[in-house]
Protein backbone atom coordinates (compact mmCIF):
# COMPACT_ATOMS: atom_id res chain seq x y z
CA UNK A 1 0.00 0.00 0.00
CA UNK A 2 1.05 3.53 -0.64
CA UNK A 3 2.26 6.33 2.19
CA UNK A 4 2.25 3.41 4.75
CA UNK A 5 4.36 5.76 6.90
CA UNK A 6 1.38 8.22 6.78
CA UNK A 7 -1.05 5.92 7.77
CA UNK A 8 0.45 4.56 10.50
CA UNK A 9 1.20 8.43 11.36
CA UNK A 10 -2.67 8.77 11.31
CA UNK A 11 -3.20 5.17 13.23
CA UNK A 12 -0.87 6.68 15.90
CA UNK A 13 -2.54 9.67 16.13
CA UNK A 14 -5.91 7.79 16.88
CA UNK A 15 -4.55 5.42 19.35
CA UNK A 16 -2.97 8.73 21.20
CA UNK A 17 -6.26 10.46 20.84
CA UNK A 18 -7.69 7.09 22.45
CA UNK A 19 -5.78 6.58 25.38
CA UNK A 20 -5.79 10.45 25.89
CA UNK A 21 -9.96 9.79 26.39
CA UNK A 22 -9.79 7.07 28.24
CA UNK A 23 -7.61 8.75 30.97
CA UNK A 24 -9.91 11.94 31.17
CA UNK A 25 -12.50 9.41 31.59
CA UNK A 26 -10.91 7.97 34.33
CA UNK A 27 -10.12 10.94 36.12
CA UNK A 28 -14.06 12.32 35.71
CA UNK A 29 -14.88 8.80 37.68
CA UNK A 30 -12.50 9.67 40.17
CA UNK A 31 -13.31 12.99 40.93
CA UNK A 32 -16.65 12.32 41.33
CA UNK A 33 -15.48 8.98 43.82
CA UNK A 34 -13.11 12.23 45.69
CA UNK A 35 -16.19 13.98 46.30
CA UNK A 36 -18.36 11.09 47.54
CA UNK A 37 -16.09 9.71 49.95
CA UNK A 38 -14.31 13.22 50.66
CA UNK A 39 -11.02 11.77 49.37
CA UNK A 40 -8.94 14.90 49.62
CA UNK A 41 -5.89 12.72 48.27
CA UNK A 42 -7.70 11.28 45.34
CA UNK A 43 -8.48 14.87 44.38
CA UNK A 44 -5.42 15.97 44.60
CA UNK A 45 -4.52 13.13 41.80
CA UNK A 46 -7.12 14.06 40.25
CA UNK A 47 -5.51 17.47 39.75
CA UNK A 48 -2.44 16.49 38.73
CA UNK A 49 -3.48 14.53 36.30
CA UNK A 50 -4.84 17.32 34.48
CA UNK A 51 -1.52 18.56 33.68
CA UNK A 52 -0.67 14.57 32.09
CA UNK A 53 -3.83 15.13 30.01
CA UNK A 54 -3.06 19.04 28.99
CA UNK A 55 0.58 17.54 27.75
CA UNK A 56 -0.96 15.05 25.60
CA UNK A 57 -3.39 17.33 23.93
CA UNK A 58 -0.34 20.02 23.09
CA UNK A 59 1.69 16.82 22.43
CA UNK A 60 -1.43 15.46 20.07
CA UNK A 61 -1.53 19.08 18.42
CA UNK A 62 1.68 19.21 17.17
CA UNK A 63 1.78 15.81 15.48
CA UNK A 64 -1.38 17.44 13.77
CA UNK A 65 -0.31 20.32 12.56
CA UNK A 66 3.19 18.74 11.83
CA UNK A 67 1.63 15.99 9.48
CA UNK A 68 -0.84 18.13 8.00
CA UNK A 69 2.05 21.03 6.98
CA UNK A 70 4.25 18.09 5.48
CA UNK A 71 2.37 15.24 4.08
CA UNK A 72 -0.94 17.05 2.66
CA UNK A 73 -3.71 15.28 4.06
CA UNK A 74 -6.88 14.91 1.83
CA UNK A 75 -10.53 14.31 1.46
CA UNK A 76 -11.06 11.83 4.70
CA UNK A 77 -7.63 11.49 5.86
CA UNK A 78 -7.58 15.72 6.28
CA UNK A 79 -11.03 15.00 8.42
CA UNK A 80 -9.33 12.50 10.04
CA UNK A 81 -6.50 14.71 11.17
CA UNK A 82 -9.18 17.88 12.13
CA UNK A 83 -11.16 15.19 14.14
CA UNK A 84 -8.23 14.80 15.94
CA UNK A 85 -7.42 18.17 16.95
CA UNK A 86 -11.04 19.06 17.29
CA UNK A 87 -11.53 15.54 19.96
CA UNK A 88 -8.22 16.76 21.62
CA UNK A 89 -10.06 20.38 22.52
CA UNK A 90 -12.55 19.08 24.11
CA UNK A 91 -10.58 16.20 25.76
CA UNK A 92 -8.39 18.87 27.32
CA UNK A 93 -11.79 20.68 28.27
CA UNK A 94 -13.59 17.68 29.60
CA UNK A 95 -10.29 17.21 31.96
CA UNK A 96 -10.94 20.50 33.25
CA UNK A 97 -14.05 20.19 34.20
CA UNK A 98 -12.91 16.91 36.37
CA UNK A 99 -10.44 18.63 37.62
CA UNK A 100 -13.49 21.60 38.79
CA UNK A 101 -15.10 18.80 40.68
CA UNK A 102 -11.72 17.98 42.40
CA UNK A 103 -10.98 21.46 43.65
CA UNK A 104 -14.67 21.86 44.69
CA UNK A 105 -13.93 18.37 46.42
CA UNK A 106 -10.76 20.07 48.49
CA UNK A 107 -13.09 22.80 49.65
CA UNK A 108 -15.73 20.93 50.74
CA UNK A 109 -14.44 17.88 52.42
CA UNK A 110 -13.80 18.69 55.59
CA UNK A 111 -17.54 18.85 56.08
CA UNK A 112 -20.35 16.38 55.81
CA UNK A 113 -22.24 16.46 52.36
CA UNK A 114 -25.10 18.31 52.39
CA UNK A 115 -27.05 15.12 51.53
CA UNK A 116 -26.33 11.57 50.14
CA UNK A 117 -24.87 11.65 46.58
CA UNK A 118 -27.62 9.80 43.97
CA UNK A 119 -28.46 11.57 41.27
CA UNK A 120 -24.56 13.09 40.93
CA UNK A 121 -23.27 9.72 40.29
CA UNK A 122 -25.77 8.80 38.02
CA UNK A 123 -25.36 11.53 35.97
CA UNK A 124 -21.50 11.23 36.04
CA UNK A 125 -21.73 7.10 34.92
CA UNK A 126 -23.94 8.67 32.09
CA UNK A 127 -21.64 11.23 31.21
CA UNK A 128 -19.43 9.17 31.25
CA UNK A 129 -20.82 6.62 29.24
CA UNK A 130 -21.64 9.13 26.09
CA UNK A 131 -17.88 10.04 26.39
CA UNK A 132 -16.81 6.41 26.04
CA UNK A 133 -19.27 5.93 23.00
CA UNK A 134 -18.32 9.14 21.90
CA UNK A 135 -14.93 7.43 21.62
CA UNK A 136 -16.09 4.06 20.01
CA UNK A 137 -17.59 6.29 17.53
CA UNK A 138 -14.75 8.22 16.22
CA UNK A 139 -12.49 4.66 17.02
CA UNK A 140 -15.36 2.45 14.69
CA UNK A 141 -16.47 5.09 12.41
CA UNK A 142 -19.91 4.38 13.76
CA UNK A 143 -22.83 7.08 12.55
CA UNK A 144 -25.19 5.19 14.74
CA UNK A 145 -23.93 5.27 18.31
CA UNK A 146 -22.83 8.47 17.52
CA UNK A 147 -26.53 9.63 17.33
CA UNK A 148 -27.41 8.18 20.24
CA UNK A 149 -24.75 9.92 22.26
CA UNK A 150 -26.65 12.62 20.97
CA UNK A 151 -29.72 11.59 21.93
CA UNK A 152 -28.20 10.43 25.46
CA UNK A 153 -27.57 14.16 26.04
CA UNK A 154 -31.40 14.85 27.29
CA UNK A 155 -30.99 13.01 29.46
CA UNK A 156 -28.30 14.57 31.57
CA UNK A 157 -29.97 17.63 30.84
CA UNK A 158 -32.83 16.11 32.48
CA UNK A 159 -31.17 15.04 35.26
CA UNK A 160 -29.59 18.55 35.80
CA UNK A 161 -32.56 19.96 35.76
CA UNK A 162 -33.62 17.65 38.38
CA UNK A 163 -30.57 18.20 40.59
CA UNK A 164 -30.99 21.83 39.94
CA UNK A 165 -34.67 22.24 41.51
CA UNK A 166 -33.75 19.93 44.31
CA UNK A 167 -31.13 21.62 45.30
CA UNK A 168 -32.72 25.16 45.39
CA UNK A 169 -35.85 23.55 47.37
CA UNK A 170 -32.11 22.79 50.10
CA UNK A 171 -31.06 26.46 49.70
CA UNK A 172 -34.87 27.78 50.67
CA UNK A 173 -35.52 25.67 53.14
CA UNK A 174 -32.54 27.03 54.97
CA UNK A 175 -29.87 29.96 53.87
CA UNK A 176 -26.85 28.04 55.73
CA UNK A 177 -26.87 25.57 52.86
CA UNK A 178 -26.92 27.47 50.05
CA UNK A 179 -22.69 27.39 50.10
CA UNK A 180 -22.71 23.52 50.41
CA UNK A 181 -25.85 23.14 47.56
CA UNK A 182 -23.81 25.67 45.36
CA UNK A 183 -20.57 24.02 44.78
CA UNK A 184 -22.58 20.54 44.28
CA UNK A 185 -24.89 22.44 41.29
CA UNK A 186 -21.18 23.83 40.07
CA UNK A 187 -20.30 19.65 40.29
CA UNK A 188 -23.27 18.88 38.48
CA UNK A 189 -22.61 22.01 35.92
CA UNK A 190 -19.41 20.27 35.23
CA UNK A 191 -20.79 16.95 34.68
CA UNK A 192 -23.46 18.15 32.25
CA UNK A 193 -20.64 19.89 30.09
CA UNK A 194 -18.61 17.07 30.46
CA UNK A 195 -21.88 15.38 28.27
CA UNK A 196 -22.01 17.77 26.37
CA UNK A 197 -18.47 17.67 24.94
CA UNK A 198 -19.02 14.43 24.37
CA UNK A 199 -21.68 15.37 22.05
CA UNK A 200 -19.45 17.42 20.30
CA UNK A 201 -17.57 14.55 19.57
CA UNK A 202 -20.22 12.32 18.54
CA UNK A 203 -21.19 15.47 15.87
CA UNK A 204 -17.46 15.97 14.60
CA UNK A 205 -17.64 11.69 14.13
CA UNK A 206 -20.66 12.60 11.96
CA UNK A 207 -18.72 15.23 10.32
CA UNK A 208 -15.23 12.70 9.80
CA UNK A 209 -17.61 10.23 8.04
CA UNK A 210 -20.14 12.56 5.98
CA UNK A 211 -18.45 15.78 5.49
CA UNK A 212 -21.17 17.48 6.77
CA UNK A 213 -21.63 19.51 9.99
CA UNK A 214 -24.87 19.03 11.89
CA UNK A 215 -26.06 20.03 15.28
CA UNK A 216 -26.93 17.76 17.56
CA UNK A 217 -30.64 18.99 17.23
CA UNK A 218 -30.48 18.03 13.61
CA UNK A 219 -28.58 15.18 14.26
CA UNK A 220 -31.53 14.05 17.08
CA UNK A 221 -34.63 15.19 14.98
CA UNK A 222 -33.44 12.75 12.16
CA UNK A 223 -34.93 9.42 13.05
CA UNK A 224 -32.36 7.05 11.35
CA UNK A 225 -32.10 3.87 13.76
CA UNK A 226 -30.31 1.02 14.17
CA UNK A 227 -31.66 1.02 18.00
CA UNK B 1 46.98 6.31 -10.08
CA UNK B 2 48.43 2.42 -9.57
CA UNK B 3 46.33 -0.27 -9.15
CA UNK B 4 47.67 -0.56 -5.43
CA UNK B 5 46.95 3.16 -4.16
CA UNK B 6 43.16 2.46 -6.17
CA UNK B 7 42.71 -0.79 -3.22
CA UNK B 8 44.57 1.13 -0.73
CA UNK B 9 42.08 4.28 -1.46
CA UNK B 10 38.84 1.54 -1.78
CA UNK B 11 39.82 0.18 1.33
CA UNK B 12 39.71 3.58 3.49
CA UNK B 13 36.87 4.76 1.66
CA UNK B 14 34.68 1.54 3.04
CA UNK B 15 36.34 1.96 5.97
CA UNK B 16 35.09 5.07 6.45
CA UNK B 17 31.39 4.26 6.02
CA UNK B 18 32.18 1.31 8.65
CA UNK B 19 33.37 4.10 11.14
CA UNK B 20 29.98 6.06 10.60
CA UNK B 21 28.21 2.49 11.34
CA UNK B 22 29.30 1.72 14.66
CA UNK B 23 28.50 5.30 15.77
CA UNK B 24 25.21 4.85 15.52
CA UNK B 25 23.97 4.83 18.81
CA UNK B 26 25.01 7.78 19.93
CA UNK B 27 22.74 10.87 21.03
CA UNK B 28 23.94 13.03 18.20
CA UNK B 29 25.24 10.21 15.56
CA UNK B 30 28.15 10.63 13.50
CA UNK B 31 26.84 12.16 10.68
CA UNK B 32 26.60 10.19 6.88
CA UNK B 33 28.19 13.16 5.01
CA UNK B 34 29.26 16.16 6.58
CA UNK B 35 30.27 19.82 4.59
CA UNK B 36 32.39 22.29 6.08
CA UNK B 37 32.31 25.62 4.89
CA UNK B 38 31.97 24.59 1.05
CA UNK B 39 32.48 26.87 -1.81
CA UNK B 40 32.02 26.32 -5.24
CA UNK B 41 33.53 27.77 -8.47
CA UNK B 42 33.17 27.55 -12.13
CA UNK B 43 35.98 29.59 -13.47
CA UNK B 44 35.88 32.53 -11.52
CA UNK B 45 32.07 32.78 -11.06
CA UNK B 46 31.09 31.56 -7.57
CA UNK B 47 27.90 29.89 -7.76
CA UNK B 48 27.39 28.44 -3.53
CA UNK B 49 29.09 30.38 -0.71
CA UNK B 50 29.78 29.35 2.80
CA UNK B 51 27.80 26.05 3.23
CA UNK B 52 28.07 23.53 6.18
CA UNK B 53 26.05 20.52 6.86
CA UNK B 54 26.09 17.38 8.78
CA UNK B 55 23.98 15.41 6.91
CA UNK B 56 22.59 12.91 9.28
CA UNK B 57 22.68 8.68 8.84
CA UNK B 58 19.88 6.66 8.45
CA UNK B 59 17.90 9.36 7.68
CA UNK B 60 16.38 11.62 4.31
CA UNK B 61 17.90 15.25 4.03
CA UNK B 62 15.52 17.60 1.27
CA UNK B 63 17.76 19.88 -0.42
CA UNK B 64 15.40 22.52 -1.62
CA UNK B 65 15.55 25.94 -2.98
CA UNK B 66 14.42 27.98 -5.89
CA UNK B 67 15.70 27.61 -9.47
CA UNK B 68 19.73 28.71 -9.15
CA UNK B 69 19.99 28.14 -5.44
CA UNK B 70 23.12 25.76 -6.37
CA UNK B 71 20.89 22.58 -4.80
CA UNK B 72 21.97 20.11 -8.03
CA UNK B 73 25.94 21.84 -7.63
CA UNK B 74 25.68 20.82 -3.87
CA UNK B 75 24.52 17.53 -4.13
CA UNK B 76 26.86 16.67 -6.89
CA UNK B 77 29.72 17.41 -4.64
CA UNK B 78 28.92 15.05 -2.73
CA UNK B 79 30.07 12.04 -4.45
CA UNK B 80 32.50 14.61 -6.65
CA UNK B 81 30.26 14.28 -9.91
CA UNK B 82 31.03 18.35 -10.49
CA UNK B 83 34.99 16.93 -11.42
CA UNK B 84 33.55 15.70 -14.64
CA UNK B 85 32.92 19.85 -15.37
CA UNK B 86 36.44 21.48 -16.56
CA UNK B 87 35.87 24.70 -14.48
CA UNK B 88 34.30 23.43 -11.22
CA UNK B 89 36.39 24.33 -8.17
CA UNK B 90 35.15 23.85 -4.65
CA UNK B 91 36.71 25.12 -1.47
CA UNK B 92 35.91 23.86 2.40
CA UNK B 93 35.85 20.26 2.91
CA UNK B 94 33.64 17.65 2.36
CA UNK B 95 33.58 14.42 4.18
CA UNK B 96 32.21 11.17 4.56
CA UNK B 97 32.65 9.62 7.67
CA UNK B 98 36.09 10.41 8.53
CA UNK B 99 37.43 10.21 5.15
CA UNK B 100 37.99 13.31 2.80
CA UNK B 101 36.31 13.05 0.01
CA UNK B 102 38.17 15.47 -1.86
CA UNK B 103 41.84 14.27 -0.34
CA UNK B 104 44.25 14.36 -2.88
CA UNK B 105 44.71 10.76 -3.27
CA UNK B 106 40.92 9.69 -2.95
CA UNK B 107 39.21 7.66 -6.17
CA UNK B 108 36.35 9.58 -7.47
CA UNK B 109 35.01 6.38 -8.43
CA UNK B 110 35.32 4.56 -5.53
CA UNK B 111 33.78 6.74 -3.80
CA UNK B 112 30.55 6.55 -6.49
CA UNK B 113 30.40 3.41 -5.45
CA UNK B 114 29.93 4.15 -1.75
CA UNK B 115 27.81 7.17 -2.65
CA UNK B 116 25.52 6.56 -5.36
CA UNK B 117 23.64 8.45 -7.04
CA UNK B 118 19.88 8.37 -9.13
CA UNK B 119 19.45 11.20 -11.59
CA UNK B 120 16.19 13.43 -12.89
CA UNK B 121 15.45 11.36 -15.84
CA UNK B 122 15.76 7.19 -15.73
CA UNK B 123 18.49 6.72 -17.48
CA UNK B 124 18.72 2.94 -17.86
CA UNK B 125 21.85 1.45 -19.85
CA UNK B 126 20.21 0.17 -23.28
CA UNK B 127 20.39 -3.53 -22.07
CA UNK B 128 18.22 -6.32 -20.37
CA UNK B 129 17.16 -5.50 -17.15
CA UNK B 130 19.18 -7.89 -15.41
CA UNK B 131 22.21 -6.43 -16.97
CA UNK B 132 21.59 -3.25 -15.80
CA UNK B 133 21.74 -4.23 -12.09
CA UNK B 134 24.54 -6.56 -12.67
CA UNK B 135 26.73 -4.11 -14.51
CA UNK B 136 28.12 -2.74 -11.23
CA UNK B 137 28.88 -5.31 -9.12
CA UNK B 138 30.46 -7.40 -12.37
CA UNK B 139 32.94 -4.13 -13.34
CA UNK B 140 33.52 -3.88 -9.40
CA UNK B 141 35.02 -7.83 -9.49
CA UNK B 142 31.90 -9.24 -7.26
CA UNK B 143 33.29 -11.85 -5.78
CA UNK B 144 29.64 -14.09 -4.99
CA UNK B 145 27.00 -15.03 -6.87
CA UNK B 146 25.39 -12.58 -9.78
CA UNK B 147 22.15 -13.69 -9.43
CA UNK B 148 21.96 -13.42 -5.91
CA UNK B 149 22.87 -9.57 -5.98
CA UNK B 150 20.74 -8.67 -9.09
CA UNK B 151 17.67 -10.00 -7.21
CA UNK B 152 18.77 -8.59 -3.90
CA UNK B 153 18.57 -5.37 -5.39
CA UNK B 154 15.90 -5.38 -7.13
CA UNK B 155 14.15 -6.41 -3.86
CA UNK B 156 15.37 -3.38 -2.08
CA UNK B 157 14.15 -1.62 -4.74
CA UNK B 158 10.32 -2.96 -4.90
CA UNK B 159 10.72 -3.66 -8.17
CA UNK B 160 11.48 -7.63 -7.79
CA UNK B 161 7.46 -8.67 -8.21
CA UNK B 162 7.39 -6.72 -11.38
CA UNK B 163 10.03 -7.86 -13.14
CA UNK B 164 11.39 -11.24 -12.14
CA UNK B 165 9.81 -13.22 -14.79
CA UNK B 166 11.38 -11.14 -17.24
CA UNK B 167 14.97 -9.88 -16.20
CA UNK B 168 15.88 -10.76 -20.02
CA UNK B 169 13.97 -8.20 -21.83
CA UNK B 170 15.28 -4.43 -22.37
CA UNK B 171 15.18 -2.50 -19.51
CA UNK B 172 14.10 0.08 -21.71
CA UNK B 173 10.52 -1.58 -22.20
CA UNK B 174 9.74 -0.83 -18.85
CA UNK B 175 7.55 2.33 -17.64
CA UNK B 176 9.47 5.76 -16.46
CA UNK B 177 8.78 5.10 -12.80
CA UNK B 178 9.75 0.81 -13.48
CA UNK B 179 13.02 2.51 -14.66
CA UNK B 180 13.63 4.85 -11.83
CA UNK B 181 13.19 2.05 -9.85
CA UNK B 182 15.68 -0.17 -12.00
CA UNK B 183 17.96 2.93 -11.58
CA UNK B 184 18.08 2.40 -7.74
CA UNK B 185 18.19 -0.66 -7.77
CA UNK B 186 21.74 -0.48 -10.11
CA UNK B 187 22.77 2.16 -7.70
CA UNK B 188 22.13 -0.32 -4.43
CA UNK B 189 24.01 -2.80 -6.31
CA UNK B 190 27.59 -2.00 -5.60
CA UNK B 191 26.53 -1.83 -1.91
CA UNK B 192 26.50 1.90 -1.32
CA UNK B 193 25.87 3.55 2.10
CA UNK B 194 24.71 6.78 0.91
CA UNK B 195 22.28 7.72 -2.18
CA UNK B 196 21.93 10.79 -3.95
CA UNK B 197 18.79 11.47 -5.57
CA UNK B 198 18.83 14.57 -7.74
CA UNK B 199 14.64 15.23 -8.58
CA UNK B 200 14.28 11.60 -8.65
CA UNK B 201 10.60 11.75 -9.71
CA UNK B 202 10.36 15.22 -12.25
CA UNK B 203 9.95 12.79 -14.90
CA UNK B 204 7.45 10.12 -13.36
CA UNK B 205 3.12 10.41 -12.86
CA UNK B 206 2.09 11.08 -9.40
CA UNK B 207 1.55 6.96 -8.90
CA UNK B 208 5.10 6.52 -9.87
CA UNK B 209 6.10 9.24 -7.29
CA UNK B 210 4.66 8.15 -4.53
CA UNK B 211 5.85 4.25 -5.19
CA UNK B 212 9.29 6.03 -5.53
CA UNK B 213 8.60 8.25 -2.09
CA UNK B 214 7.45 4.84 -0.29
CA UNK B 215 10.52 3.04 -1.29
CA UNK B 216 12.86 5.68 0.06
CA UNK B 217 10.97 5.26 3.78
CA UNK B 218 11.98 1.46 3.38
CA UNK B 219 15.93 2.26 2.20
CA UNK B 220 16.34 4.95 5.04
CA UNK B 221 16.43 2.08 7.13
CA UNK B 222 19.86 0.90 5.58
CA UNK B 223 21.12 4.06 4.09
CA UNK B 224 21.51 7.87 4.38
CA UNK B 225 19.63 9.64 1.35
CA UNK B 226 20.04 13.02 0.26
CA UNK B 227 17.32 14.46 -2.39
CA UNK B 228 17.01 17.38 -4.35
CA UNK B 229 13.19 18.37 -4.87
CA UNK B 230 11.87 21.40 -6.89
CA UNK B 231 8.57 19.96 -4.97
CA UNK B 232 8.49 21.52 -1.41
CA UNK B 233 5.27 18.94 -0.39
CA UNK B 234 7.12 16.43 -1.68
CA UNK B 235 10.37 17.41 0.66
CA UNK B 236 7.47 17.73 3.32
CA UNK B 237 6.44 14.10 2.81
CA UNK B 238 9.54 12.10 2.66
CA UNK B 239 12.53 14.22 4.50
CA UNK B 240 13.85 14.49 8.01
CA UNK B 241 15.68 17.42 7.52
CA UNK B 242 15.28 20.39 5.26
CA UNK B 243 17.81 22.30 3.81
CA UNK B 244 17.16 25.38 2.22
CA UNK B 245 19.85 27.12 -0.24
CA UNK B 246 18.76 30.76 -1.59
CA UNK B 247 20.76 32.58 -4.20
CA UNK B 248 22.20 36.33 -3.38
CA UNK B 249 21.78 39.19 -5.41
CA UNK B 250 25.01 38.22 -6.90
CA UNK B 251 23.60 35.06 -7.66
CA UNK B 252 25.82 33.18 -5.11
CA UNK B 253 23.71 30.38 -3.74
CA UNK B 254 24.06 30.47 0.52
CA UNK B 255 22.53 27.75 2.93
CA UNK B 256 19.63 30.45 4.50
CA UNK B 257 18.22 27.11 7.22
CA UNK B 258 18.69 24.09 7.85
CA UNK B 259 16.48 21.82 10.25
CA UNK B 260 13.81 19.41 10.98
CA UNK B 261 11.65 18.69 8.43
CA UNK B 262 8.31 19.16 10.55
CA UNK B 263 9.80 22.65 12.10
CA UNK B 264 10.73 23.81 8.89
CA UNK B 265 7.48 23.32 7.50
CA UNK B 266 5.14 24.75 11.02
CA UNK B 267 7.51 27.47 12.57
CA UNK B 268 10.86 28.21 9.65
CA UNK B 269 13.60 30.21 11.80
CA UNK B 270 14.20 32.32 8.70
CA UNK B 271 11.61 34.88 7.28
CA UNK B 272 13.55 34.28 3.93
CA UNK B 273 12.63 30.39 4.38
CA UNK B 274 8.79 31.42 5.68
CA UNK B 275 8.24 33.22 2.28
CA UNK B 276 9.76 30.21 0.11
CA UNK B 277 7.84 27.63 2.05
CA UNK B 278 4.82 29.47 2.00
CA UNK B 279 5.06 30.53 -2.01
CA UNK B 280 5.47 33.78 -2.02
CA UNK B 281 8.18 33.85 -3.88
CA UNK B 282 11.07 31.33 -6.10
Amino acid sequence: MLRSDFNQSLDALQSDLAEMGRLVGETTRQAVQALASRDAELAQQVIENDDVIDNLQDSLEQKCISLLATQQPAASDLRTVMSVVHLGVELERMGDYAEGIAKLCLRIYQEPLLKPLIDIPRMSDLALKMLNESLQAFAERDEFLARKVCQDDDVVDDLYNQIYRELLTYMLQDPRNIERATYLLWVAHDLERIADRATNIAERVIWLMSGRIASSRQLKSERVGRF
Amino acid sequence: MTAATSTATAASVAAAAATETGAGAAASPAPAIRAVDVGVYYGDNKVIEGVSLDLPEHEITAIIGPSGAGKSTLLRCINRMNDLIEIFRMEGEMWFGDFNLYAPNSDPTQIRYRIGMVFQRPNPFPKSIYENVAFGPRINGYAGRLEDIVEESLRAAALWDEVKDRLKESALALSGGQQQRLCIARALAVRPSVILMDEPCSALDPIATLAIEELMQELKQQYSIIIVTHNMQQAGRVSDKTAFLMPDENRVAHLIEFDDTARMFTNPSDERTEAYITGRFG
